[in-house]
């Protein structure tokens, strides 16, 4: 098994070293440069090529791509120009609230999601089993964006139940300690605070969690449908096995093994993927600050945020595969 | 095998490997005759069809369809701020902020959907089934570079990658197409190699081969035709993803400049600004885009079913 | 087995009204601890657009990073509460020398800064040497704008010369500042945020001059970004970039009227939906860049939208064509089309249909409240007939014009840039261009397109800083280098308006320089050299139980007067 990690962390340093050298490419190719967004547009041509000079801009492109590397590898990426903080520190400040985000996305989309598809492929035919098959295909063709609007309408505006931006409510004097305000709240036993964050999580993460969901609804429906269908259970049922036992060891256990690995996959593409939730409901983690940097064309930023996602998402993913291989002894690796 | 997106390769690869079973297991004229009797009796693929079919139409002859000049600010006098005129004679769902026919810009806006949808799809598919057919063809190094290559588009998530190249590209319809199409590739490629790399072992093939037949002949002439079954249901998908994708970056202000050209990715956008006086704006488009969207999914998954030799039962 | 499912869909079905009763219970109770009446105290939270760029106002140039400014800091002369006129601040009165190089300031007394340190004669020339003795990355536009554009270079720029001479503290509260050079932006521009005085043992401690920078960006001092220290009514407490939250309580030594707010808290929410959705649920209590379609929406649930008075100017920008490699369309360099343009827009469809309620055609590029604006300049009226045959005498039928809007972004003199892009793009269609639309983000690509001269025409605007014809039509027209305009504006030559507009900066006597600035107004609106759209009245809304918030035409709000009652 540690040999088996241990080479797939291997695998992953080509795919890095491209993505760095696509996104290296791609910011340098932007029009005006870094020298111009830093400067400002009313800088001389003797400011901006003193500045070149300053930070090695006018060096050739691959000793800049060595430099960029370098420092890369000690996961420093630079300074935002928006903010002028160093993008790591920023990144790390804002990847707790994503995370909240995407477990309770989750949470939303497998606790709603296994069920609802079990219910639908048992009763297949039924009502229940069309209404979950249109809704599962609904769920997919709604724009995130318009969901999260009216989400917020029905619920913060209209209602008043809950929250409709931000992540704690802003006069809460909340301790702050590993920036899960949930976690943090918790911690520090200040109820109150932990239970604002998830107040404030609960329409975010509706609205996030619905592809998700609706996949999940799919995936389970379909593969409960295939496994009743399997010899193993036919010869369960023949057997005279309860049928309770039945659905249980042998029904639920087999259908949930492609389920886990969609919830994997999803929940790696959350991660990254809360650029519109997150700026819809002004959630401050990463979605909403990618967003503002593509307006403000902070690259450093840019760069940054979507090397260290992508290196998010390979590593969930490489998680999946392995939790994969427990649970399903046919792909343990050789 | 690399950790990359594994997962979702292997969701792609099965797809590709069915295809392969259907093509060894029996013709393809049997195979569509009895697509297209499955098809028929599906209610579900008869919505779908019926979705698009209404959606085609509308997009092509939305010059007759249209009562009026989408782009003609008839009522623009009228309108001030804090008031649309809604509803009335001669315009059936009201005006938008610059007092123009919302109904015809609609009907105008479907076209615009399409191209932006169709557009999108072929580019993804001509240069995924390329880089597919050249892995999955030559092998090798060739193979190993070109996938490596798909893993690292893959390991970037699809909005990532769209909103990076319209950053990239400047704000204009092309690159709304591009950087849509780009995000489909890998889809593509992925589809197409794992499917060329079942039929490579098929009987046919090997005995193609040893009948001395040119292996561009054995690829052009059997094992591509054989793989576009999985290629049609996944591209039926991908319109829909497409036409929501687009929605997302006009809404993120990446989509087209010119804003006079109905869109309706670019209507639902420009709405937000009049959601407290006239919802409606950005209900109807939104409504044109999920039932679009719903549209191509159902038919793309009533085509998945009927192809399928799995549910042939 | 069905039963049980039942059973666990009740159960969260229970759950989930549980999270309900309870979010209205803490509704409720927050509600309740902001209510009594007529009281002083609490927090007032105010939603921004975007976060401040830092927290040293001598390095901002944008409304967000003064919004914050302007409550922790003040200068020597500060804004009339609710008007454009300079009134002392933290100088009681001043004198000016008969030559005008000389300013004498009398400064207010027993005035302490928020870490205790005296306000002096030594601190005010402290940081007008600090200004003048900014080195290396302080020097970038992008850093220290204002100064640049009231003092022009610095003690270490000879080629740029600076009109600032020199500060001596006389003694403790008298501070006198000489200048090389008669200029009217001087004293009104000391009411700017960039020139407040700051405390010179933070800045110090703080190496607030440090401008640092890497590829990317400037990087500025501990001070800009943790420690700002003024004399103003709010001292700062803390900001939550994650969150975009600044807050900043009440300074409890204020040498004036203390504030009445125990607490402000200036959030981030850049979404304008977003931003009236959370007034109406009531977890801000105002905000800024209310769109005009919601002021009635918004009264109607009780909020009070404050509307402030004009002193902006939205114009059609057009390209002299005189900037090398800018492939600007060399129709544009004859009057003829530029005025066929100016005859295509129909103005009053515009202020009418497009800009709230109060927003003024413009005649000219100012305001009619600034001292200069002329009521005899040449107007340009709506007549598409004139428009086609003024094009077809140029032989420009059909011109093909590439008209540039921005994105993303509300300005107060252009609340909507899309509807405006696209009402006057019809109007030039109408009237025989051809229009080639480029959408841009608002900063910096927007910005850095137009001002380098890329456009035919362009989209764009001022909200004046104070009460000055010059910082009007002085920004935009004045010569920028070789007897050419700025780039913006196509670099166009006008020796005739760079003289008027130099020689009235340099008038002493205001009735003299009234009557130069308007001899000024009228050489531009005969040349043309873009198209002077509206004034627009920009709004802020604060929730039904706020009082006390003065809207200010300069958008220079201050917080210390605001109360919240129940």
């Amino acid at each position: 098994m540690a040999r088996f990690i241990a080479r797939r962390l291997l695998q992953l340093i080509p795919i890095l070293l491209g993505l760095s050298v696509l996104l290296f490419a791609w910011l340098r190719a932007l029009p005006g440069g870094p020298a111009q967004a830093a400067l400002g547009e009313r800088a001389t041509p003797e400011a901006i090529a003193q500045y070149n000079e300053l930070f090695g801009l006018d060096e050739p492109l691959i000793v800049q791509y060595l430099r960029f590397l370098g420092r890369a590898g000690r996961l420093d990426f630079g300074t935002s120009a928006r903010t002028g903080r160093p993008v790591t520190t920023e990144f790390l400040e804002r990847m707790p609230g994503t995370i909240e985000l995407t477990i309770f996305a989750m949470i939303f989309a497998i606790g709603v999601g296994i069920p609802l598809g079990y219910l639908a492929a048992r009763r297949h035919g039924s009502w229940l089993d069309s209404a979950s098959v249109i809704g599962s295909l609904l769920g997919v063709a709604i724009p995130v964006f318009f969901l999260a609007y009216l989400l917020r309408l029905a619920f913060a505006v209209e209602l008043g139940w809950l929250p409709g931006s931000g992540r704690q409510d802003v006069r809460m004097d909340a301790t702050r300690i590993t920036n899960f305000y949930v976690l943090d709240g918790l911690l520090t036993r200040e109820w109150d605070a932990a239970w604002d964050a998830v107040l404030h999580l609960i329409l975010p993460a509706i609205a996030l969690g619905t592809i998700p969901l609706a996949i999940i609804v799919r995936i389970t429906r379909a593969s409960v449908l295939d496994v009743v269908n399997e010899d193993y259970v036919r010869t369960a049922n023949a057997k005279g096995l309860a049928r309770d036992t039945v659905r249980r060891r042998h029904i639920l256990r087999n259908a949930l093994l492609p389920v886990s690995t969609t919830i994997g996959l999803q929940t790696g593409l959350l991660l990254s993927g809360a650029v519109l939730t997150e700026t819809v409901f002004s959630f401050g983690g990463v979605g909403s600050a990618l967003y503002d940097a593509i307006f403000a064309r902070d690259y450093a930023l840019l760069q940054g945020f979507v090397l260290m996602l992508a290196i998010m998402y390979v590593l969930v993913n490489l998680l999946v595969d392995i939790s994969y291989g427990f649970l399903d002894p046919r792909v343990r690796v050789r | 095998m690399t950790a990359l997106g594994d997962v979702r390769r292997r969701r792609i690869d099965e797809l590709a490997a069915r295809a392969g079973q259907v093509s060894e297991g029996e013709g393809g004229v049997s195979l569509t005759k009895s697509a297209v009797r499955r098809l028929r009796r599906d209610p579900v693929a008869i919505i779908g069809a019926v979705i698009v079919v209404v959606f085609l139409v509308v997009a092509a002859f939305a010059p007759f369809l249209a009562p009026r000049d989408p782009l003609a600010q008839t009522l623009l006098s009228e309108i001030r701020p804090g008031f649309i005129p809604g509803s009335q004679e001669g315009f059936p769902l009201g005006v938008d902020n610059l007092g123009r026919d919302l109904l015809s810009r609609l009907i105008w806006g479907s076209r615009q959907s399409l191209l932006i949808g169709v557009v999108a799809t072929v580019l993804g598919v001509i240069v995924g089934m390329a880089l597919g057919v050249l892995a999955g063809a030559f092998g090798g190094w060739v193979d190993s570079v070109v996938m490596r290559f798909v893993d690292i588009v893959l390991s970037i998530p699809s909005l990532l990658m769209a909103i990076s190249i319209s950053v990239l590209l400047g704000q204009n319809q092309y690159a709304l197409m591009i950087a849509i199409a780009v995000t489909q590739v890998p889809i593509f490629a992925r589809l197409l190699r794992g499917s060329m790399l079942g039929q490579r072992r098929s009987d046919y093939a090997v005995a193609a081969q040893a009948l001395g037949i040119r292996k561009s002949r054995i690829v052009f002439g059997h094992v591509l035709p054989n793989s576009l079954s999985p290629v049609i249901v996944q591209a039926t998908l991908s319109l829909a993803t497409a036409i929501i994708e687009a929605a997302a970056l006009s809404f993120l202000g990446l989509g087209d400049p010119d804003l006079a050209r109905p869109e309706w990715g670019a209507m639902l956008a420009s709405a937000q600004g009049f959601l407290s006086i006239r919802p409606e704006l950005a209900v109807y488009p939104a409504l044109c885009i999920i039932i679009v969207a719903l549209g191509f999914t159902l038919l793309g998954e009533a085509l998945r079913e009927a192809l399928d030799p799995k549910f042939r039962r | 087995m069905t039963r049980r499912h039942t059973r666990a869909l009740a159960a969260s079905a229970a759950a989930l009204v549980a999270v309900t009763l309870s979010a209205c219970a803490s509704s409720d109770r927050d509600s309740g601890e902001e209510g009594g009446e007529e009281q002083t105290g609490g927090t007032f939270v105010f939603g921004a657009t975007g976060d401040p760029a830092m927290l040293d106002p001598a390095f901002g140039s944008d409304g967000e990073t003064f919004r914050v400014s302007r409550q922790i800091f003040e200068g020597l002369l500060g804004n009339e509460l609710g008007g454009t006129d300079p009134v002392p601040e933290l100088a009681e009165d001043w004198e000016v020398s008969e030559d005008g190089l000389e300013y004498t300031f009398n400064l207010q007394q027993d005035v302490k800064f928020h870490d205790g340190t005296d306000f002096n004669a030594e601190a005010v020339c402290f940081n007008f040497d600090r200004w003048y003795n900014f080195e290396g990355l302080a020097q970038s536009p992008s850093a220290s704008y204002y100064y640049q554009a009231v003092f022009g270079g610095f003690a270490s720029t000879p080629d740029t010369p600076s009109i600032y001479e020199s500060c001596e503290a006389t003694d403790e509260n008298t501070a006198v500042i000489r200048l090389t050079q008669v200029t009217s932006k001087f004293p009104a521009a000391l009411a700017l945020p960039a020139f407040s005085i700051q405390s010179p043992e933070a800045l110090q401690q703080y190496n607030a001059d440090e401008v640092s920078g890497s590829e990317d960006a400037l990087t500025y001092s501990e001070y800009a970004l943790e420690h700002p220290v003024g004399t103003g009514p709010f001292k700062f407490e803390s900001w939550d970039r994650g969150n975009g939250e600044v807050t900043i309580v009440r300074n409890e030594d204020y040498w004036g009227e203390p504030a009445k707010l125990d607490e402000v808290i200036i959030r981030t929410i850049s979404d304008g939906n977003t931003r009236r959705q959370e007034l109406e649920a009531g977890s801000i209590d105002g905000y800024d860049f209310v769109s005009p379609a919601d002021y009635e929406t918004l009264q109607d649930t009780g909020a009070q939208v404050l509307v402030r008075d004009p002193f902006n100017i939205l114009y059609l920008g057009m390209n002299g064509g005189n900037v090398p490699d800018s492939g600007a369309n060399p129709a544009l360099q004859d009057p003829r089309v530029r005025q066929a343009i100016a005859h295509a827009i129909d103005r009053e469809t515009i202020v009418n249909s497009l800009l709230p309620e109060g927003a003024e055609q413009a005649t000219q590029f100012m305001p009619p409240t600034v001292d200069g604006w002329a009521d005899d300049v040449t107007t340009y009226e709506y007549d598409p007939e004139r428009s086609k045959a003024l094009l077809a005498e140029a032989g420009a039928t059909g011109t093909t014009l590439r008209f540039f809007y921005p994105t993303d972004v509300s300005r107060p003199y252009l609340p909507d840039p899309a509807a405006m892009f696209q009402v006057i793009s019809q109007n030039l269609t109408d009237a025989g261009f051809t229009i080639q639309p480029t959408a841009l983000p608002w900063n910096p690509d927007y910005l850095n397109a137009v001002q380098a001269g890329q456009a035919d025409i362009h989209l764009l605007g001022w909200t004046g800083d104070y009460n000055d014809a010059y910082n009007f039509i002085g920004t935009f027209f004045a010569e920028a280098s070789n007897n050419q305009a700025s780039a913006e504006f196509g670099a166009f030559s006008a020796p005739e308006i760079f003289a008027a507009l130099d020689e009235a900066d340099r008038e002493p006597d205001a009735a003299n320089r009234t009557e130069m600035y308007q001899e000024a107004n009228r050489l531009i609106m005969d040349y043309l050299p873009g198209v002077p759209i509206s004034h627009s009245p920009p709004a802020l809304v604060v929730a039904e139980n706020v009082q006390g918030l003065e809207p200010s035409p300069l958008t220079a709000e201050v917080f210390s007067t605001v109360s919240i009652s129940d």
